[in-house]
């Protein structure tokens, strides 16, 4: 926090008192606790407003940032995870698994600068960073203009990790004997691979995917910071320049929030797709 | 046990004594075996020369660095020329030397950070799948709760409680990495743990540490080694992400993170691109070499192959 030097010791003291600040740690968590029961969660040091307010303002954007990555990769990650498969040690399948490596292997922030620089301060095709374009209209087509380099290079990192596990899910069922029993049968390929093949190898990668919930949350706050995209990351480094702890300890509740629920999700999502899996 | 030749000559040759000459020539083979299959994966081997070579630059960087990275020795923000081959930064230092001196942080907090947490992970993981019960609850409970919080997340709000320099990053990287590795030798140990083997080392009344360290370790080092291959490039990238936003190694000391936090601005984004892209080349550089070092180990342990 920053404080003016010629505040009097009295009105500092006072202040102090008043938010709580000279109690024990644990008696201020456990009055954060109790609050937190009510559903309150304090209020900023910074601009006074209650923290759930600040953070449900931001947690759209990142939401939005998240899901719209996170499909962006999958969408890239399956067809070209089946393809590798399929056309197993050729050309093809080496080119990809060596650019999932470098998707896994570059820095997002390094990337998102490099196209920065390329997209949109050399060519003008999209703008530098925030949501829309300040004083715009707002609509939906400038909201996914300056969606698309965020989203690109979150996407970029899960379809490289995906790419392989998709990759070895599908050349572990391809080998299995009911494959070659559809092929004998005479099944069109494609029949084979998208409707046999694909509806076992995609259960294993449902965990994978939930294991990615909290490294995107990490990895939007990097995003968020150099795209100026207006979410909890960015409100992450915010409050931590600003020394502002009720929002920084509301943050990392919500995020565990999100986490946990998440993992709930794939647990349910997980029994749904394989009825062998039963919950007692 | 040792036999030395003189005992030889003495005894009948005894089965104790073939059972022991058998079995360092089983691990050599072994070892030989490892050997050749990553040797066979090619950019293992590309990945392994170059990590080397960032070691070495590392260790020399003293005598390879033209100038001394912490001192202005030129114009400010000059473009690369025969003097400064990449150029000098926006305080007038030299590029190069603080790419070869930023190298020994990344190195340093790539592999401490992973030999402080694969080495309490593994230990952890061992005591919660050997004794079960109620350890194995309150540790797996334990690593659930680390495991719920977004990494960089938590890992930004306790160092910036705690103050940003190199100690305090390798800490607390270490310290919200290990449940993996925990849970991870957990579920190898679990696994061995019903062998015959290992039973028989109980019948035979060895004791506990022994059986763990010495008959089930072994076993379960496998997806630990690579593991922990994978965890010293990621080290590398949380610290160069941490950088970044200036919460990692500060100014003045050279990290390739805290080198590209000046691309921030625009200016340097667009005008200057010697300062900016050199270290995140360098960043993924490092990253893919040592990933694909762990990938060959991954392949040349993997016994399913």
């Amino acid at each position: 926090m920053f404080i003016d030097p010629n505040t009097p010791v009295e009105m500092l003291e006072m202040r102090k008192e008043l938010l709580g600040l000279n109690d024990p740690v644990i008696l201020q968590y456990f009055k954060w606790l109790l609050n937190l029961l009510q559903g309150q969660l304090g209020y900023s040091f910074s601009s006074y407003a209650p923290v759930t307010t600040i953070i449900g303002e931001r947690l759209g954007p990142t939401l939005l940032l998240a899901s719209a990555s996170l499909i962006f990769g999958l969408l890239i990650a399956i067809p070209v995870g089946i393809l590798s498969a399929v056309k197993q040690n050729t050309k093809f399948d080496y080119i990809m698994t060596g650019l999932s490596f470098i998707g896994t292997s570059i820095p997002q922030f390094f990337l998102g600068l490099g196209l920065i620089y390329i997209c949109a301060v050399q060519f003008k095709l999209f703008p530098t960073g925030g949501m829309m374009t300040l004083g715009g209209p707002g609509d939906f087509w400038d909201r996914l203009r300056h969606m698309v380099l965020p989203v690109f290079v979150l996407g970029i990192v899960i379809a490289g990790k995906k790419v392989r596990y998709v990759r070895a899910g599908m050349l572990d069922v391809l080998k299995m004997d009911y494959l070659r029993t559809a092929n004998s049968k005479g099944l069109h390929p494609f029949h084979v691979i998208n409707k046999h093949a694909l509806r076992n190898a995609l259960i294993p990668i449902i965990t994978v995917v939930a294991m990615e919930i909290p490294l995107l949350l990490g990895g939007s706050i990097l995003i968020e910071q150099i795209f100026q995209w207006p979410g909890i990351g960015q409100l992450t480094i915010q409050s931590i320049l600003s020394r502002d702890y009720p929002i920084l300890m509301g943050l990392n509740l919500v995020a565990a929030l999100i986490v946990l629920s998440t993992n709930l999700l794939t647990d349910l999502l997980y029994a749904a797709a394989d009825p062998r899996i039963q919950y007692t | 046990m040792a036999l030395s030749p003189y005992e030889l000559k003495e005894g009948p040759v005894s089965a104790e004594f073939l059972a022991d000459k058998a079995l360092p020539e089983t691990e050599d083979t072994g070892l030989k075996q490892l050997l050749s299959r990553f040797i066979r994966h090619k950019l293992a081997i590309a990945g392994l020369v170059i990590t080397m070579l960032l070691i070495l630059t590392a260790l020399l960087a003293p005598w390879i660095a033209p100038h001394d990275p912490k001192e202005v020795t030129g114009v400010f923000s000059a473009p690369p020329s025969a003097e400064h081959w990449l150029g000098t930064d926006q305080v007038g230092r030299d590029v190069v030397s603080r790419l070869i001196y930023a190298t020994q942080i990344s190195l340093i907090v790539g592999f401490v950070t992973v030999a402080l947490y694969v080495t309490a992970g593994t230990l952890i993981g061992i005591v919660s799948a050997y004794f079960g019960g109620w350890v194995d609850m309150v540790i797996m409970r334990i690593t659930d709760m680390f495991m719920a919080f977004p990494f960089l997340m938590v890992i930004l709000v306790v160092i910036s409680v705690l103050g940003s320099n190199m100690t305090t990053i390798i800490l607390v990287l270490a310290l919200f990495s290990w449940p993996g590795v925990a849970r991870l030798v957990r579920g190898s140990v679990l696994a061995i743990k019903q062998l015959d083997y290992v039973h028989a080392g109980v019948a035979l009344g060895l004791s506990t540490p022994r059986i763990l360290f010495q008959h089930i370790l072994p076993n379960a080092i496998g997806p630990i080694i690579v593991n922990a291959t994978f965890g010293v490039a990621s080290a590398i990238m949380s610290e160069a992400g941490l950088s970044f936003l200036g919460m990692g190694v500060q100014p003045p000391t050279a990290s390739w993170g805290n080198m590209l936090t000046d691309a921030q601005s625009l200016t340097v984004l667009t005008d200057q691109p010697w300062l900016w892209v050199p270290p995140g080349a360098m960043i993924l550089v490092t990253v893919l070499s040592i990933n694909f070092v762990g990938d060959g180990l991954r392949d040349a342990l993997d016994t399913r192959q």
